[in-house]
């Protein structure tokens, strides 16, 4: 199963399985995988499926968070097992703001963990209020945020903490559609900006189509890579492609590949409720 | 705001009522066994400014304040601890349950055999009280703090023990007020309680003499004193409490 890795890769997963062992005689659930993968270092990397198909489970063995049941993930060349490594930011599907902190200190919390300078930590996390437009919440506390607020503000904590993979389950799931084109080109600037390899889980197949350079297609679950797909984009993209018809194309090809695995899922649970 | 000054309102509502019932009680009752609330607001005033009566009040207030700060420690020691720990939670959360639930009187005389007659052995029984609240409150706190901060300490790469301090803890602190209040009062109850059984100095002793001599004035003193202060630190500690449960 496992075949060589691809060393100059950013991120390498090979026969990535996950099976969740039923606690109590409940039954086990195989949520994910064999998944193999490859992603370059510095693309923009979008995964789209159906609900429960075992997106968040990928993020999360990749991540370190979640051991596989088999296979192996590689970062930067290291194996990665049940911890964080260096250089990878994390932003959650769940509202993840600490509702004891202010915005400033949520958005500070990483970085107060690191020896980075007082004067540091403040230019940073300034910066990072003023690109997720919360400048005026910095002394706010998340309970007076809306959820859309909230989540920019776990979007701008992993930022600043400046990471060369960064991981996003549906970070924009919460916000109306012209603040997620907004923030979309947000991430995309910030992605030229610094380099850094993303990883984008969302349900938003037009987000998907505009920001990365390849998109994986998951199955219902167990999730597999159905299609790996090239958008072909120049790394100055902005919102402005979904004018184009190459967009359309896009879009298209992904919801032909993904309107039978959604049905299958649909059905599957509905049946199951 | 509203829901604030509307609880005002009906703690003055209640506060009236209760001194009406006293007086009417009083009216019926008569001077034999009880007194008016006027007459025992007037005693306990005259009470407070005897310089024989100060010493035993420092001792009441020493004893509680050593108490709860001994009941708060080991309640958040352990409770902390065996939130942490499942098998340990396991095997001692029940004995601690089993331990709140028997009347802590059996277990005076031994407190008293290890500690004496004098202050150590009021301060063993109030903490007694109060810490397995603290204790029973923060294991639940602890094991409650949703996985989500706990997986945000793991991404920001937290060690074991920021990860205690900067996110279980804080997470957890509503609910471990909650125990906190209890324990107070808990702690107040076995301290005054240690000192009327056997005790020669401080407010529950001068309670047991004067309920030995029939002081109905000394009585009502004292009971107001306990009352106001319970009650008044009580309603603080609630609203403290209503506000940390307000921010999630
Ligand atoms: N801790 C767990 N224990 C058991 N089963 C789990 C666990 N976590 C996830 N699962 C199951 O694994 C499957 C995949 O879950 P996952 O959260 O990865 O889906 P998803 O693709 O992120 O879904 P969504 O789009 O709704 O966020 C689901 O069937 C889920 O019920
Ligand atoms: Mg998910």
């Amino acid at each position: 199963m496992s075949e060589q890795h691809d060393l100059t890769a950013h991120v390498g997963l090979r026969g990535v399985t996950k099976v969740f062992r039923g606690a109590d005689g409940a039954p086990s659930v195989h949520a994910l995988g064999p998944i193999d993968l490859d992603l370059r270092r510095g693309e923009f990397f979008a995964v789209v499926g159906p609900s429960g198909c075992g997106k968040s489970t990928l993020l999360e063995v990749l991540a370190g968070l979640s051991q596989v049941s088999e296979g192996n993930v590689l970062i930067e060349g290291k194996p990665v097992g049940g911890d964080i490594m260096d250089g990878v930011g994390v932003v959650f599907q769940e509202d993840a703001c600490l509702p004891w902190l202010t915005v400033y200190d949520n958005i500070a919390f990483g970085l107060m963990q690191t020896d980075t300078s007082r004067a540091e930590i403040a230019t940073r996390v300034e910066s990072a209020l003023t690109m997720t437009g919360l400048s005026g919440f910095a002394g706010s506390y998340p309970a007076q945020l809306s959820g859309g607020m909230r989540q920019r503000v776990c979007i701008a904590r992993t930022l600043v903490l400046q990471p060369r993979l960064i991981l996003l389950d549906e970070p924009f799931g919460a916000l109306d559609q012209q603040t997620r084109l907004l923030m979309g080109e947000e991430l995309l600037r910030l992605w030229r900006a610094t380099g850094a390899t993303i990883f984008l889980i969302t349900h938003a197949l037009d987000e998907a189509a505009m920001l990365a350079d390849r998109i994986g297609i998951m199955s219902a679950r167990p999730g597999r890579l159905l299609e790996i797909l090239e958008t072909g984009w120049s790394r100055d993209r902005d919102s402005r492609l979904v004018e184009t018809a190459e967009f359309g194309a896009v879009t298209a090809r992904l919801w032909q590949v993904l309107r039978g695995e959604s049905m299958k899922s649909i059905n599957r649970d509905g049946a199951r409720a | 705001m509203k829901a604030e000054s509307a609880n005002w309102v009906g703690t003055i509502w209640i506060t009236v009522g209760l001194l009406v019932l006293w007086q009417a009680a009083y009216l019926i009752v008569g001077d034999l066994a009880l007194r008016s609330p006027l007459q025992t607001v007037a005693f306990a005033y005259e009470l407070l400014r005897k310089p024989s009566f100060a010493p035993h009040l420092v001792e009441t207030g020493k004893a509680f304040a050593a108490a709860l700060a001994i009941a708060t420690a080991m309640g958040l020691v352990i409770g902390i601890t065996l939130g942490l720990s499942k098998p340990a939670g396991e095997v001692f959360e029940p004995m601690l349950v089993a331990l709140y639930s028997i009347p802590k009187v059996t277990l005076y005389p031994i407190l008293l055999l290890m500690f004496g007659l004098g202050i150590s052995a009021k301060i063993a029984f109030g903490a007694l009280h109060g810490f397995i609240p603290v204790a029973l409150f923060t294991i639940n706190a602890v094991r409650n703090v949703k996985p989500i901060y706990l997986k945000t300490g793991r991404v920001m790469r937290l060690g074991r023990a920021a990860m205690v301090a900067k996110v279980v803890f804080p997470a957890a602190v509503p609910e471990i007020f909650t125990g906190l209040r209890i324990g107070f009062s808990l702690t107040m109850i076995g301290t005054v309680l240690g000192e009327m059984f056997a005790s020669q100095k401080g407010l529950g002793h001068l309670l047991m003499n004067a309920i030995g001599l029939h002081n109905v004035d000394l009585i009502m003193a004292i009971t107001l004193m306990l009352v106001v202060f319970a009650a008044g630190m009580s309603s603080v500690l609630l609203m403290i409490d209503r506000r940390l449960h307000r921010r999630v």
